[in-house]
C-alpha cells in the first residue's frame, strides 16, 4: 500500500495524479471466511480493522448491501464526545476519545479529528445541578469537564440569545473541552483502506438473504452474491438490526426510527464548538466548509425512509432559532434522514447471542458515530476472544432481562418520546 | 406530512396526532402467572419490521381519541385505521 504523505503527493503530482493506488479492493467473495461481518458502516469496517490489527485474523470478509460508507457513517452530524455520568458509558466513550486522538496517524489518512469542545446548555437552576453532578461524575472518570456560568457561555458563544425576555434563558453549561468533530466520510475510508491492506475482502452490492444456523450454532450466511461459510458471524448493522434478526427469529429491545439532520449554505466562521439546546433536542456546529451542521429529534414513529417529513425538521429548527437568532437569515442547503437502532435504555448492545457464533453490535441510538472507534475495538475483541471485553460487559443483551438497564438519560421504553 | 384518517373525524394532518407505538403488543393478563421472557416481550422486545405495521395514534389535538394505524415503515403509505376498540383483523 502506498503510505499517504506529502512526498507521494509531490511524487503523484509529477504524473498528474495518474498512478495512484486503489485505495481498496473490489473481490469476489470467497466460500468461506473465519469471520464474516455483515456491514460496511464504520462499526463493521472498524471491527475488520482491529480483528487483522489487534487479534491477527486477517481471513475476514465485510459483506455490505449497498456500498461501504453510504448508511449512518455517512449521515451524522459528525460529533465525538464522552460526556456520560455512568461509568460504563463513561469509560467506553471515553477509551475511544484516545483511539480518536491517534486515529489519522494510525490509519494514515487524515480524518480531520477537530477536538474543539462541546456544551450542553442548561435553562433552568434544576438543570445546573443535573450538570454539575454529570460534569464530577465524568471527572471522577478522568473525563474533561468544565461547568459555565452564563457569563461564561456568553464569552464563549456570543451569538447564542442572551436577551432578557426569553422563553429559555440561558443559565450556563456543561463544556467538555476534548469532545470535537471529525469528516466522517475519511473515518469509514481510513478504516477499509488499511482493514483492505492487511487482507480483509470489503464485498460491497452484496445483500444479506437469509442465514445458516443448525444445533444452535451459526454456520455461514446466504447473500444475494452466493452462499458464505464462516464460523463466526458480527452483526453489525445498526438501523436495520431488526431486518436481519427477524432472519434470525430473533426479536430484539430495539425499534427502528428516523433521525433527520441538516446544514446551512456556507457561511463566514461563527461557532468555533458544539453547542446543544438544554430545553429541547437539538445540536449544531460548523462544518470546515462553513455550513452549519444541525440536527434534533427523531421524527417520531417506526421508519425505514431514510427521509423526513418536515414537521420535525420545523419542530427542530424552531428550537435552533431560539438558541441562535442568526439561524433564522441562513438558507437551508441540504437535509437527510438515517434510520437508527433506538434501544429501549437509550444505551447499545455489544454481546454474544444464544447463537453460538453469532455476535451482536446494534442499538447505537443518536450516538453511533462517535463510538464508532471504541466499538469496533471491543466487537472485534468480543468475537477474536469469544468473550465480551470488560469495557463493553455492560453493553450486554440480556441487561434488559435482568433490570441492568444502562438509563443515561433516565428515559423509559417510548424510544420515540425523548 | 402524513395525513391519517381518525375513524372519528375524518382526514386530518400529522400534527395533530401524537404516537403510540406497536399496536400489536398485548399487556400479559392481570392475576396469571407469567414468565420473565413474556414480560421482557411485553416491555422491551419489538419486531419493528420494514413493511406493514399496526401502530397506535393519539388524536391529541382532536377528539383525543386512541386510534390504530395500518401503516408502511418505509413508504408511509396508510392502509387503514381502526377505532381503539376494534380488532386488527
Amino acid at each position: 500500500m502506498q503510505k499517504y504523505s506529502v512526498f507521494s503527493l509531490v511524487k503523484n503530482a509529477l504524473s498528474n495524479h495518474e498512478n495512484w493506488d486503489l485505495a481498496w479492493k473490489d473481490p469476489t467473495p470467497k466460500k468461506e471466511y473465519d469471520v464474516v461481518i455483515i456491514g460496511g458502516g464504520g462499526h463493521g469496517l472498524a471491527t475488520a480493522y482491529y480483528l487483522a490489527k489487534e487479534h491477527n485474523i486477517t481471513n475476514v470478509a465485510i459483506i455490505e448491501k449497498g456500498w461501504i460508507g453510504g448508511g449512518n457513517v455517512g449521515r451524522n452530524t459528525t460529533i465525538i464526545r464522552s460526556n456520560y455520568m455512568h461509568d460504563d458509558n463513561a469509560l467506553f466513550s471515553e477509551f475511544g476519545m484516545d483511539l480518536w486522538r491517534r486515529m489519522s496517524q494510525d490509519l494514515n489518512y487524515n480524518v480531520m479529528f477537530s477536538p474543539r469542545g462541546i456544551i450542553n446548555l442548561a435553562h433552568s437552576d434544576a438543570q445546573m445541578n443535573t450538570y454539575a453532578r454529570r460534569g464530577n461524575s465524568m471527572r471522577l472518570n478522568g473525563i474533561d469537564a468544565v461547568l459555565l456560568n452564563r457569563e461564561e457561555v456568553r464569552e464563549i458563544i456570543p451569538m447564542a440569545d442572551f436577551s432578557e425576555n426569553v422563553r429559555f434563558p440561558i443559565f450556563g453549561g456543561l463544556m467538555q473541552p476534548s469532545a470535537g468533530t471529525a469528516r466522517h466520510d475519511a473515518v469509514a475510508w481510513g478504516y477499509a483502506r488499511q482493514a483492505d491492506d492487511m487482507g480483509v475482502d470489503i464485498i460491497q452490492n452484496c445483500e444479506v438473504i437469509g442465514f445458516d444456523v443448525s444445533a444452535g450454532k451459526i454456520n455461514g450466511v446466504r447473500t444475494s452474491r452466493g452462499d458464505i461459510k464462516a464460523k463466526k458471524i458480527g452483526l453489525c448493522v445498526a438501523g436495520s438490526t431488526n431486518i436481519l434478526a427477524e432472519k434470525l427469529n430473533m426479536t430484539l429491545p430495539i425499534e427502528t426510527h428516523l433521525l433527520q439532520a441538516c446544514v446551512s449554505e456556507p457561511v463566514k466562521p461563527v461557532l468555533d464548538k458544539v453547542v446543544t439546546f438544554g430545553a429541547g433536542h437539538f445540536y449544531i456546529s460548523q462544518s470546515d466548509k462553513g455550513e452549519m451542521v444541525m440536527g434534533g429529534d427523531l421524527d417520531g414513529y417506526n421508519s425505514y425512509a431514510q427521509r423526513g417529513n418536515l414537521p420535525t425538521l420545523q419542530h427542530v429548527l424552531t428550537e435552533g432559532i431560539a438558541m441562535m437568532p442568526f439561524l433564522s437569515k441562513l438558507k437551508m442547503l441540504r437535509t437527510w434522514g438515517g434510520i437508527m437502532d433506538m434501544s429501549m435504555d437509550g444505551s447499545p448492545i455489544i454481546d454474544k447471542t444464544h447463537i453460538e457464533g453469532l455476535y451482536l453490535n446494534c442499538g447505537w441510538c443518536y450516538g453511533g458515530f462517535k463510538a464508532t472507534p471504541a466499538s469496533g475495538w471491543t466487537f472485534a475483541h468480543t468475537i477474536a476472544q469469544d468473550r465480551v471485553h470488560e469495557l463493553n460487559a455492560g453493553y450486554s443483551l440480556n441487561r434488559f432481562n435482568t433490570g441492568h438497564l444502562l438509563d443515561e438519560k433516565g428515559l423509559g421504553t417510548k424510544t420515540w418520546i425523548s | 406530512m402524513l395525513h391519517i384518517k381518525c375513524p372519528h373525524c375524518g382526514m386530518r394532518s400529522q400534527i395533530e396526532f401524537s404516537y403510540g407505538g406497536d399496536a400489536t403488543v398485548k399487556r400479559p393478563e392481570l392475576g396469571k402467572e407469567i414468565s420473565d421472557q413474556d414480560w421482557d416481550n411485553f416491555v422491551y422486545n419489538r419486531k419493528s419490521l420494514r413493511g406493514k405495521h399496526w401502530e397506535l395514534w393519539q388524536h391529541l389535538s382532536g377528539c383525543r381519541q386512541w386510534i390504530k394505524v395500518q401503516r408502511d415503515t418505509a413508504t408511509h403509505e396508510i392502509f387503514k385505521t381502526l377505532k381503539a376498540n376494534e380488532e386488527i383483523s
